[in-house]
């Protein structure tokens, strides 16, 4: 299961990446894989105010869908707009052109609460 | 596999717990007579026996009336290929099927149902049914509230009573607004589309059966960025222009016309057609068309993820459950006839309702109410109280003049002919109706 050290998690199976003074926001390699065939990806308006941890988009595969929370508070700037037409890039790159949505966050320090790579390899293991 | 409710060793431990010591005794204070009643019954008797008196029996039941009861239930022929495929041993199920175990012939059939019923609709897309007519409307203008974000609802007056009721239950639990636009002249005269408004309502043709000029409303609406939501007699779509080419958004209505018994109003199905930009909005279950791994032609539940057994709360409607086996009659229905077929049905409906309508209005104090044009059913004013109409002429033997409740006016019944009336029928009525007015 691939799981980038450049970048921080949540044990809900999303990541972030810090990009300047915001945040890229998608879900892990392992998150895709349990979900299936994504089919629609359900994105927030830009412009609104989320809190870390809650519900901030939908990913919804064949089988079931999933809640995507927010890894950090602060404004979502933009969203993957691509995913609305192609949401299988989620399936097909999970790191990189499926990622989800952009905040900027009220404090870039708030990411330090979140998992390195090996702690979510923790995570997933104990899952396992 | 056996059924076993509960074991000898379960039963005593039930009685020790209650303090009884046995079933009898748990028993005691009710009387003798009912714990061990004596059943009186006749001698047995050979199977041939047994038909001829059940035949017998059946014989007291009365004739079936010829039915001209309007109001959104009306008699239709079925054709006995609807009976025979539809009581099949693949399509029958007394609940309904999920993804697991539902065959690829049921998923094909609830595929034609859907193509079908969309090609009616003028519109792209159809779910696989819901429960009724007023189910139907009420899950539409959800859909439309949400696709809009608005909570407000103008719905006109010309809407069957009973489906505005249901819908005002499902608003009030949701907390949107519901406003009424009273007919005038028995049609929805057209006015403003205030601000915030999600969805606007009407029927064609209406609970009155007069048809409404819906092009210029559907117009408004969109202006004030509401979506247009139509109850339509799926049969009158046989003559009738599809909701979808004057520019509705969402259709919805009972599928009974489609060959389907009365059935003392019900079991019906609801249908529901949309455009495919809503699709994601639709409530209920969708089948779609698809391919195997290995490029074959296949049926799959698709766009189940939004639905209520799997997400809960958020699910976009409480209903996951349809009138798979009534909307496949229905399915059944149109394959057998044809457009063509359909359209010979609907125009034999409106002959016989306008040859009705001029045999009673020779009655002295019968008047017309519904204006012209109307389809297959109409409103009368009636110069005695409709109910009791309604009961003389069942006493003699005519099931007809739905009583129209007093929002629409006083002594008002609804009258509907099909393509199962004759001339005769029609006559025999009139004189009827002549001797319970005078």
């Amino acid at each position: 299961m691939d799981i980038p050290k450049d970048r921080f998690y949540t044990k809900t199976h999303e990541w972030a990446l810090p990009e300047g003074d915001t945040v890229l926001v998608g879900i892990t390699d392992y998150a895709q894989d349990a979900l299936g065939d994504v089919v629609y990806v359900e994105l927030p308006e830009v412009g609104r105010k989320v809190e870390k941890g809650e519900a901030v988009a939908v990913v919804e595969s064949v089988k079931t869908a999933s809640d995507i929370y927010a890894p950090v508070s602060g404004e979502v700037v933009e969203v993957n707009a691509a995913l609305e037409k192609t949401p299988e890039l989620i399936n097909q790159d999970p790191y990189g052109e499926g990622w989800i949505l952009r905040i900027r966050p009220l404090d870039m320090g708030h990411l330090d609460d979140l998992l390195d790579a090996a702690g979510y390899q923790e995570v997933l293991e104990r899952e396992g | 596999m056996d059924y076993t409710p509960h074991t000898e060793e379960e039963i005593q431990a039930m009685l020790e717990r209650v303090g009884a010591g046995s079933l009898e005794d748990l028993y005691r204070h009710l009387p003798q007579e009912i714990l061990n009643p004596e059943i009186s019954l006749p001698e047995p008797l050979p199977e041939w026996a047994v038909l001829e008196e059940l035949r017998r029996l059946a014989g007291k039941n009365q004739p079936a009336f010829k039915a001209f009861l309007g109001g959104g239930v009306r008699s239709h022929h079925t054709p006995p290929v609807v009976q025979a495929l539809a009581s099949r041993g693949e399509f029958l199920t007394a609940y309904t099927p999920y993804q697991p175990e539902v065959s690829q012939g049921v998923l094909q059939a609830t595929f034609e149902y859907q193509t079908m019923v969309a090609e009616l609709a003028g519109l792209e897309v159809a779910n696989a049914s819901m429960y009724d007519g007023a189910s139907a409307l009420a899950e539409g203008v959800l859909l439309a509230l949400r696709e809009t974000g608005r909570m407000r609802v103008l719905v006109s007056q010309g809407v069957h009573p009973e489906y505005r009721q249901v819908l005002r239950s499902y608003l009030e639990a949701v907390g949107a607004e519901l406003f009424t636009l009273p007919l005038e002249g028995g049609r929805t005269p057209l006015g403003e589309v205030p601000e915030g408004t999600g969805a606007v309502v009407a029927q064609h043709p209406n609970y009155l059966g007069a048809l409404e000029d819906l092009a210029p409303w559907v117009e408004r609406a969109h202006g004030a960025g509401a979506l247009f939501v139509v109850v339509a007699d799926p049969l009158s779509l046989g003559v009738l222009e599809p909701p979808g080419a004057y520019g509705a958004d969402i259709a919805v209505g009972d599928g009974q016309s489609l060959g389907l018994p009365m059935g003392f109003g019900g079991p019906h199905f609801g249908y529901l057609a949309t455009r495919k930009a809503f699709v994601r909005q639709v409530p209920g279950r969708l089948v779609s068309e698809t391919v195997d791994a290995e490029g074959k032609r296949g049926y799959i539940l698709t766009l189940q993820a939004r639905e209520q057994y799997i997400r809960r709360a958020k699910a976009k409607s409480n209903i996951t459950t349809n009138a798979q086996l009534t909307a496949l009659m229905g399915a059944m229905y149109l394959a057998a006839l044809g457009p063509l077929g359909l359209k010979e049905v609907a125009l034999r409906g409106v002959a016989m309702a306008h040859r009705l309508w001029e045999l009673l209005l020779e009655i002295p104090g019968v008047e017309p109410f519904t204006p012209k044009p109307f389809f297959n059913e109409f409103a009368l004013r009636l110069p005695k109280d409709p109910h009791a109409v309604r009961e003389a002429l069942a006493a003699r033997g005519f099931h007809a003049a739905t009583p129209v409740p007093r929002e629409y006016g006083e002594n008002l019944a609804l009258f509907a002919a099909t393509e199962l009336h004759q001339e005769e029928d029609l006559l025999a009525l009139k004189e009827a109706m002549w001797e319970v007015l005078a």
